[in-house]
């Protein structure tokens, strides 16, 4: 429903964090129509390697699934594999594998959806599903369909290293070494928490409309949550990396400052005062401030909300809706972000889409089923959590396009207000258009400068009118990886942005 | 039921000597219906099983203890196999641990708990469908306001789990439950406000379709108009649906776990007075009416009452086997795990505060003057229960001479849970059971910050 779609950063289990100069890095230039480079992702090409349903069987399983009517029908088949490990209180207690394979079927008619899912890939576990969901179909008559795929085109996996061609070993190593430099960050360190996690996500989605197409997912995820104990209690520090790609990924990023990070969190708040409540200017910094637009629009800008006049956003394309300083994409092509993919969970190639231009409203972002309403086409952002789920509209990697002005002038030219570090995640009601977002490093700033540290708090503002407070944006971009969540569904996201200044917030803390 | 037994007996059957081997194995059936503009917009039905299996390597001293975990979402032989192999394999490569072990039989016997209702397969579909249809219908009929009933939603599932282990666990457990909700958006100008309304059973006859749908109206509605108010200091009135969330963000922190490694402001404060003397807090899932009732918890040991707080006054906390052990005491019973994808932890299913004696009605006038909240956000934000922080989105209504008054939203409502638990002042007699693991009812908290502007 509108009122629960949120995004977190703070759960240790779903990965979230802030990305440095990943591959959404810019850099500098006049205005702000800095763009993020598109990354060539890899080249469709045929593959040999077998397919999760062969052809023939997706064709006859189609058929029957309008045998008695219905508009569309589409089989998408998921093979998921999972590995993970954690350490806590400094022992590795916990090694996981699991592994989960299967078939959502779903048949539109009209206004309606038929879905069923099973684990059953053989022919007869497709048909049997394939005849659950068509039981929607009620007035008969389809009469006999052919239904043609086009040729298998199949992508390979993105990934230079396969984690599980990567020794158990190798990856406990990893948590060792973070616990070891976690702990070593200061003796009011008293706990810590670190995770591994991997999977790879091969799916595979045909449909009546002749879609037949495929993705191979790898994502790594690491994490080190710190516990720091003092005289006020504990506080918590969290850091993350979690990119689509494979180890690899550890050739890129070094978990001791993960870890480095993650207990410099939680020390630092040992010695933070409440933050303060009411209104005031508030800089976020580049990456996970990007929650901010994640929040504030993105939701908001998910066509189902529009078709059912449930977004404050509906009708106003072309309207002024943000600062001009506000250019808004979201693209799930960008290669080795979190939200990353070749196609989307209908099928569809990612794309890049412009949301909002220079302030300005330019489009929403749409799945096959309500473009189909508005005779469009969809833009690549059809997704499901699994094969047991209907894919809804769903967001990518979305980001606030880098600025021209000098991230520690912004601070400098604010003369009171809160620094947030970090976010931590965030909520909204797309409906009313108000939404949170949550601290987990903020600070003071005082006569320009960025003084002591705040305990976490919310902040709490309305999307259309916290866009058009936005007055300055930097030049320092960033993403950030987290896990969102619409209507029981959680899927892995991008947030992005770089430092920019709202003139007015309201923030949650306890200080009067 | 037996079946799914034998699958997890067959798994333990093929523990290597020394080898400790506990299979979960779950089944479950479940069929969500979605109405919207009077149309069916989605009819979903489908079936899954799986395993989930814990291999423990080492002596029975504990020397050299490891544990490994392996699911897979199928039953099927060869696929069951494969996910005890990779859990043996899991174990090899964990820390020495000697307080890991398997859930053994401690004596207590399980309740005997009805908690699955024999004619819920025969329901039909066209029924499920109707109800959802209704629903939507009275919502938009519910008031002229009601602009849009973004989802109308029925749902329902049915759950059958099994385990088995080498240290002789044998257990078996199985519930039904049904719901329906609903969502409503108020309109007036160009303004609107939402309300969410449900209701939750064991059967789709335990279904109150026509109070969800007031629920929602009135939920909706009574926002229209709604405005920020200044920041002060306020009593907050919380609604029983926002006070099962309150209790079950409390219950992270009640958790043996979590206090055995030093992630509980209540950890070293046992015998300590923690709340208000009016506060004794209760987990019991052999309440038959609590959503989460369960006779045995996630390791197939009976799940049973357990004091936490009583007259104000920690008396302890919940345990699974292993936090148990490294606590140096025995599982309470309250085992918990996320189905068969999941390992056991230390968790409450059943929370609920003693009631007071006031209803809902009662309370306000008791407040006089303060903030009544009907719904918050951010609580995965901005509630931290290891540091205690609470900071959340709050809409609701001025409680002005013990009556609600003008609609409040964009605000905040903050302190921290060790404040809150000491500054109760009315514990509501509404007592409701949610869907979740805590039951709601009206709480007044004293001196809570609330920021607007």
């Amino acid at each position: 429903m509108s009122a629960a779609v949120t995004v977190s950063a703070t759960d240790a289990l779903r990965p979230a964090c802030t990305e440095p100069g990943g591959a959404g890095a810019c850099g500098a230039g006049g205005g702000i129509t800095i763009t993020i480079p598109p990354v060539p992702d890899a080249p469709w090409k045929p593959v040999a390697d077998a397919p999760l349903v062969e052809s023939a069987v997706l064709e006859r399983v189609l058929a029957a699934a309008v045998r008695r009517g219905g508009d569309m029908a589409e089989v998408f088949a998921e093979d998921r594999q999972l590995s993970g490990a954690s350490l806590d209180d400094r022992k590795v207690e916990e090694l996981s594998s699991g592994r989960e394979r299967g078939a959502g079927i779903r048949v539109v008619v009209g206004e309606t959806t038929g879905f069923a899912h099973t684990a059953d890939l053989s022919e007869a576990g497709l048909l049997q599903a394939a005849e659950a969901a068509a039981a929607v179909a009620r007035e008969g008559g389809g009469g006999v369909r052919t239904v043609a795929l086009g040729t298998r085109l199949a992508r390979p996996p993105r990934a230079a290293v396969l984690p599980s061609t990567v020794a158990r070993a190798r990856k406990l190593e990893l948590l060792a070494r973070a616990d070891d430099v976690a702990r070593s960050a200061g003796g009011e360190i008293t706990q810590v928490q670190v995770g591994y996690g991997d999977s790879r996500r091969r799916v595979l989605v045909a449909s009546t409309d002749g879609v037949l197409a495929e993705d191979d997912q790898v994502r790594t995820r690491f994490s080190v949550v710190c516990i720091a104990s003092g005289d006020t209690g504990m506080q918590t520090g969290y850091e993350s990396v979690a990119r689509t790609m494979g180890f690899e990924l550890f050739d890129q990023v070094d978990v001791d400052e993960v870890a480095r990070t993650a207990a410099r969190r939680a020390l630092g708040k040992l010695s933070a005062r409440p933050a303060p409540s009411g209104e005031v200017p508030v800089v976020l910094a580049g990456g996970s401030g990007g929650i901010l637009f994640h929040e504030a629009c993105g939701h908001g800008l998910e066509a189902d909300h529009i078709v059912k006049d449930s977004s404050v956003y509906v009708g106003r394309v072309g309207e002024q809706v943000a600062s001009p300083l506000v250019t808004l994409v979201d693209d799930g092509t960008v290669a080795g972000e979190w939200g990353n993919y070749a196609v989307d969970d209908e099928g569809k190639p990612a794309a890049r889409n412009v949301l909002i231009d220079h302030g300005v409203l330019t489009d929403y972002m749409w799945d096959w089923l309500r473009a189909r309403k508005e005779g469009r086409q969809s833009s690549g952002n059809g997704r499901r959590q699994s094969y047991q789920h209907l894919p809804m509209v769903r967001m990518t990697n979305t980001f606030l396009l880098g600025g021209a002005d000098d991230a520690g002038e912004i601070v400098a030219q604010t003369p009171r207000g809160v620094y947030v570090a970090k976010l931590g995640g965030g909520q909204v009601n797309t409906t009313t258009g108000d939404f949170v977002f949550g601290t987990t490093e903020a600070y003071l700033i005082e006569d320009g400068r960025i003084t002591e540290p705040l305990r976490d708090a919310n902040l709490i503002g309305n999307g259309p009118d916290v866009l058009q407070r936005i007055d300055a944006v930097a030049d320092d971009f960033s993403m950030t990886p987290g896990t969102c969540g619409k209507d029981g569904q959680s899927v892995p996201v991008g947030c992005g942005q770089a430092t920019l200044r709202i003139t007015g917030v309201t923030i949650g803390g306890t200080a009067a | 039921m037996s079946e799914l037994l034998d699958v997890a007996q067959s798994v333990v059957g093929r523990a290597r000597p020394g080898e400790g081997v506990e299979a979960y194995v779950s089944r479950g059936h479940d069929t969500e219906v979605r109405a919207f503009s009077g149309e069916i917009e989605q009819l979903a039905s489908a079936s899954s099983a799986g395993i989930g299996v814990r291999v423990v390597l080492g002596g029975e001293d504990g020397e050299g203890r490891r544990v490994g975990f392996a699911w897979a979402g199928s039953l099927d032989p060869g696929v069951v196999g494969a996910v005890l192999d990779d859990a043996r394999d899991n174990a090899a490569y964990a820390t020495p641990d000697p307080h890991v072990a398997l859930a053994a039989p401690d004596g207590v016997a399980p309740v005997t708990l009805d908690l699955w209702d024999p004619a819920f397969s025969s329901v039909p579909t066209d029924e499920k469908v109707r109800m959802a249809l209704e629903l939507e219908r009275m919502v938009r009929a519910g008031d002229s306001r009601v602009r849009q009933v973004d989802a109308a939603d029925y749902g329902d599932a049915s759950v059958e789990v099994a385990l088995a282990s080498t240290t002789g666990i044998r257990a078996t457990t199985r519930r039904t439950s049904a719901y329906v909700s609903v969502s409503a958006i108020a309109g007036e100008g160009g303004e609107s406000q939402t309300g969410t309304g449900f209701s939750v059973g064991r059967s789709p006859t335990d279904l109150d379709l026509e109070r969800a749908g007031e629920e929602a109206v009135t939920r909706a509605v009574r926002m229209l108009g709604a405005g920020k108010i200044p920041s002060g200091r306020f009593t907050v009135v919380f609604d029983p649906r926002v006070v099962s969330t309150l209790l079950s963000v409390v219950s992270s922190a009640l958790s043996g776990e979590a206090v055995v490694k030093g992630r509980s402001f209540f950890a070293g404060r046992v015998a300590e007075e923690v709340a208000s003397p009016d506060v004794t807090l209760v987990d019991d899932p052999t309440d038959p009416r609590a959503f989460g009732a369960s006779a045995v918890d996630g390791e197939g040991l009976a799940c049973r009452r357990n004091v936490l707080i009583d007259g104000g006054v920690l008396r302890g906390f919940v345990y699974d086997s292993v936090s148990a052990r490294r606590a140096g005491t025995v599982s309470t019973g309250s085992a918990v795990r996320g189905g068969y994808a999941g390992t056991p932890g230390a968790g409450c299913r059943a929370l609920a505060l003693s009631p007071g004696e006031l209803d809902q009605q009662g309370v306000l006038e008791s407040v006089g003057n303060g903030l009544f909240v009907q719904s918050i956000t951010g609580v995965h934000s901005g509630v931290n229960p290891v540091s205690g922080d609470f900071s959340v989105g709050a809409e609701g209504l001025m409680i002005r001479t013990g009556a609600l008054a003008e609609p409040v939203r964009e605000v905040t409502a903050a302190s921290t849970l060790q404040r809150m638990l000491r500054s109760v002042l009315h514990i509501g007699a509404d007592v409701e059971w949610l869907p979740g693991n805590a039951a709601g009812q009206t709480l007044a908290i004293g001196d809570m910050q609330v920021s607007g502007n």
